[in-house]
C-alpha cells in the first residue's frame, strides 16, 4: 500500500535532485477594477465602507456587478454601510502563515455590515479565541490615510466593539486586630495557641475569643492549646498566595486537640495528592527568636506520622 | 441523449509525497492501463484537467501530452479544473454523434507547492486573495457555518482513512485515535485530520458511445444523468451551511430517481461529506466513498475524476447497481458535478 513518506534517497544519487522554482509577477499584477470595485477600493481609501443595491433592494457588501440571486446588473445606487458590524460565523488561526493579513493569532469572519444583506469576509483581531462568538459586533481598524491604497487590506482588520472595561479600584486602610485576636497574637508570639472555653456550653473555641458564638455569655476562662491535631476538611489551591510555600498548596481545617471548633491552616511538608481527612498534623513554627506577634510565626503544620483518627 | 458509458478507469497508486516523476511520467503508466483494458491506442476526443499553479508553469498542461502521443494531430482539449469537467467536456463531445471514444485524464502534484497557499490564487482577486485568505481557512468557515458535532466529523475521518487503508491506491492513514495527541487545530474548528492529505496522483477514464461501449466493457457503467451548477464566488453571498448548486445539479441528474447503492463524494474537509449527503438526498443506506474518498487521497484536479471511476467500477464488476459520483470546485463547494452511473 502506498505510504505517505517518501523513501530516503541517497544523498549523492539523481533522487535527490530538487530545484528551487519561484512564480511572481514583480510588483503585482495590474487589473482594472471597472466602475463597480473601483467605486468601493475608492471610498475604501478614503476610509469609507459603501455597498451596492440591487434592483430587489438587497445591499451588497462588497459590491458585485451583478446580483447573485438573479444575474440582473446592480442598480447605481451607492450606500455607506458599517462601519460596525455582527460577525456571522468565523475561524480561528492559531498559526498565521506568512500571506496573512496579521502575523499574531487572529479569526477570519464573515461580518454582516450595519445596513449590507451580506457579508464581508475579513481578519478579526480579537487577541484570543475566547473573545470570538457568532453576534460579535465589530468595527474596521483602516490603516493611517497616507498608507491607504484602495485595496480590501486599506481596512487592516477588524476590532471587538467594546463591551468590557477594567475599573481600577484602589483604597487604604489601618486595621487594629481587636483585644481577643491581639491575645491570641501574644500566645502565638510565645509558641502557644491561646482559646477560651464558654462555661455554659462547655466548649473550647480558638482562636481565643471573648464570646461564645453559640450563647452569647462571656468567655472568662483561657486555654492554651498543644499545637497538634486532626484534618477535618482541605482544598488544593492551584492559585499562587504570598502566604503560601509552593503551588499548588494545600489550606485545611484542623480541631487542634482540646478545641471543639477547626481553625483554617496551611499543610505542608506533604504532596497535595496524600493529604486525607483524619489526618494528625503539627505546627512547624519559625525559630523563637524569628517569632513576632504574627501568624508568619506558623510555617504550615505537617504531618506527625501517627495514625489517621476516624472522624 | 446519445448513451455513453465509462468502458475503463485507471488511477496511480497515490503518494502523500513527490516520487520525482514529471507529469508525463506519472500519467504514462496510467493511459497504458486504459489502452491495455480497452485495446484502443486512438481515441475520437481526448480531454484532460489539471491546473497549471501546481507546477507553477505556465501551459504545463501541455507538456503531459508528452504522454498521450498527439501525432499525427488529434482532437484534445483541456480544463483548468478537475478532470471531471473534463469528462464533463467530453460526454458532451461524444453527444455530437460523430466520434465514438474519448480519454479524458487528470493529475495533480501537489507536493511541488503550498496547496494551502494555491489555492488562494483561484479567489477573486480584489476581495479575497488579497487577504491572505488560504483554502484550510476558508474551509474552516465554512465547517463554522455548519458546526456539525466534532464526534461526527471524527467518524467520517475514521470510516475514510479505514476504507483507504483497505484500497491499494489511497495513503496509508492511521486511525484518528491513533494521531499524536495535543495537535493544535489547523484553523479552528478544523484539526488536521479534518483535512484531505496533500497527494500526487493521476486517473484516467475511457468513455464509449452506444454499441462501441458494448464491445469493450462486459458491463458498461451507463452514465444515466450529469450537471453541473455553479453558486456565487464571494464568500459573504452564500449559506455556507448548505449547498444548493450540488443540490440542484443532483436534482437535474436525476439522483433522486432510484436507489442510490454507493456515493462517491469529493469532500476534501469531513464537514464537506455532511453538507454534500444532505445535498444530494443521500438515504442511510447509500455507501458513501468506500474508496476512502478524498479524505483518504487528495491527488489534485484528479480527485472529482476518480470519483467517477471509483463509481464506475463498483458498477462495473457488479457490485453497485446504480453509483453516484460528485465533484467540486472552487472555494467552499462553490461549484459541483454529478453524475448518476448504472449498470
Amino acid at each position: 500500500m502506498p505510504s505517505d513518506h517518501p523513501p530516503a534517497p541517497e544523498e549523492s544519487s539523481a533522487e535527490s535532485l530538487v530545484a528551487e522554482h519561484v512564480l511572481e509577477f514583480p510588483g503585482g499584477y495590474t487589473r482594472t477594477t471597472g466602475p463597480v470595485i473601483g467605486r468601493f477600493l475608492t471610498e475604501l481609501r478614503e476610509g469609507r465602507i459603501v455597498g451596492v443595491r440591487t434592483a430587489a433592494g438587497r445591499v451588497l457588501v462588497p459590491p458585485l456587478e451583478y446580483d447573485p440571486e438573479t444575474g440582473d446588473p446592480v442598480t447605481g445606487e451607492y450606500v455607506q454601510v458599517g462601519p460596525a458590524g455582527t460577525v456571522r460565523s468565523w475561524a480561528w488561526v492559531g498559526t498565521p502563515r506568512k500571506g496573512h493579513p496579521l502575523d499574531r493569532p487572529f479569526a477570519w469572519a464573515l461580518i454582516e455590515l450595519d445596513g449590507a444583506g451580506t457579508a464581508l469576509v475579513h481578519a478579526v483581531d480579537a487577541g484570543t479565541v475566547k473573545a470570538m462568538r457568532p453576534g460579535l459586533r465589530v468595527r474596521p481598524r483602516f490603516r493611517p490615510e497616507a498608507e491607504r491604497a484602495g485595496h480590501i487590506t486599506d481596512i487592516a482588520c477588524f476590532v471587538p466593539e467594546v463591551s468590557t472595561m477594567a475599573a481600577p479600584i484602589r483604597t487604604e486602610y489601618r486595621v487594629r486586630p481587636g483585644r481577643s485576636l491581639a491575645r491570641f497574637l501574644e500566645g502565638v508570639r510565645d509558641g502557644v495557641f491561646l482559646g477560651g472555653r464558654c462555661a455554659h456550653c462547655d466548649k473550647v473555641y480558638v482562636p481565643y475569643r471573648t464570646t461564645c458564638p453559640e450563647c452569647g455569655s462571656t468567655i472568662g476562662e483561657e486555654v492554651e492549646l498543644p499545637d497538634t491535631g486532626t484534618v477535618t476538611t482541605f482544598a488544593i489551591n492551584n492559585l499562587p498566595d504570598p502566604r503560601a510555600p509552593q503551588v499548588p498548596f494545600v489550606s485545611a481545617y484542623v480541631v487542634l486537640d482540646g478545641a471543639d471548633v477547626p481553625m483554617i491552616v496551611l499543610l505542608g511538608d506533604v504532596p497535595a495528592r496524600d493529604v486525607r481527612q483524619g489526618m494528625r498534623v503539627r505546627a512547624v513554627w519559625v525559630p523563637p527568636e524569628e517569632r513576632t506577634l504574627s501568624m508568619g510565626n506558623i510555617r504550615w503544620f505537617a504531618p506527625t506520622g501517627e495514625p489517621d483518627v476516624r472522624l | 441523449m446519445r448513451e455513453v458509458a465509462v468502458v475503463a478507469f485507471a488511477q496511480t497508486r497515490h503518494t502523500g509525497y513527490d516520487e520525482g516523476l514529471t507529469e508525463p511520467e506519472l500519467i504514462s503508466p496510467i493511459l497504458q492501463e486504459v489502452r491495455r483494458a480497452t485495446g484502443l491506442t486512438r481515441f475520437g476526443f481526448t480531454c484532460s484537467g489539471s491546473c497549471d499553479y501546481l507546477a507553477g508553469a505556465p501551459f504545463s498542461f501541455v507538456s503531459a501530452l508528452d504522454a498521450v502521443g498527439a501525432w499525427p494531430p488529434i482532437s484534445e482539449s483541456h480544463v483548468e479544473m478537475d478532470a471531471a469537467w473534463a469528462l464533463y467536456e467530453a460526454w458532451v463531445r461524444l453527444q455530437h454523434g460523430d466520434v465514438d471514444s474519448a480519454l479524458v485524464y487528470g493529475y495533480g502534484k501537489s507536493s511541488q507547492g503550498d496547496l494551502r497557499e494555491i489555492m488562494t490564487l483561484q479567489l477573486d482577486p480584489y476581495y479575497l486573495a488579497p487577504l491572505g485568505l488560504d483554502q484550510v481557512s476558508y474551509a474552516a468557515l465554512q465547517a463554522s457555518a455548519l458546526g456539525a458535532p466534532e464526534s461526527e466529523l471524527t467518524g467520517i475521518v475514521r470510516r475514510s482513512r479505514a476504507d483507504g487503508r483497505a484500497n491499494p491506491y489511497a495513503l496509508d492513514l492511521p486511525d484518528p485515535a491513533d494521531e499524536p495527541a495535543g495537535q493544535e487545530h489547523a484553523v479552528h474548528p478544523l484539526r488536521p485530520i479534518d483535512v484531505a492529505p496533500p497527494t500526487d496522483g493521476a486517473a484516467a477514464i475511457v468513455l464509449a458511445a452506444g454499441d462501441l461501449a458494448r464491445d469493450l466493457a462486459e458491463r458498461p457503467a451507463w452514465i444515466t444523468g450529469i450537471a453541473h451548477r455553479a453558486e456565487p464566488h464571494y464568500l459573504g453571498v452564500r449559506d455556507l451551511a448548505r449547498s444548493p448548486s450540488a443540490a440542484g445539479a443532483a436534482r437535474a441528474a436525476g439522483v433522486g430517481k432510484g436507489p442510490v447503492d454507493i456515493a462517491e463524494l469529493h469532500a476534501q474537509f469531513s464537514h464537506e461529506e455532511v453538507i454534500l449527503r444532505q445535498a444530494l438526498g443521500l438515504s442511510s443506506g447509500t455507501v458513501v466513498n468506500p474508496s476512502g474518498g478524498p479524505l483518504a487521497a487528495n491527488p489534485v484536479m484528479a480527485t472529482g475524476l476518480i470519483r467517477v471511476g471509483e463509481a464506475a467500477r463498483r458498477v462495473m464488476d457488479g457490485t453497485a447497481r446504480r453509483a453516484v459520483a460528485h465533484a467540486t470546485s472552487g472555494p467552499c463547494l462553490q461549484q459541483n458535478l454529478v453524475t448518476v452511473l448504472e449498470a
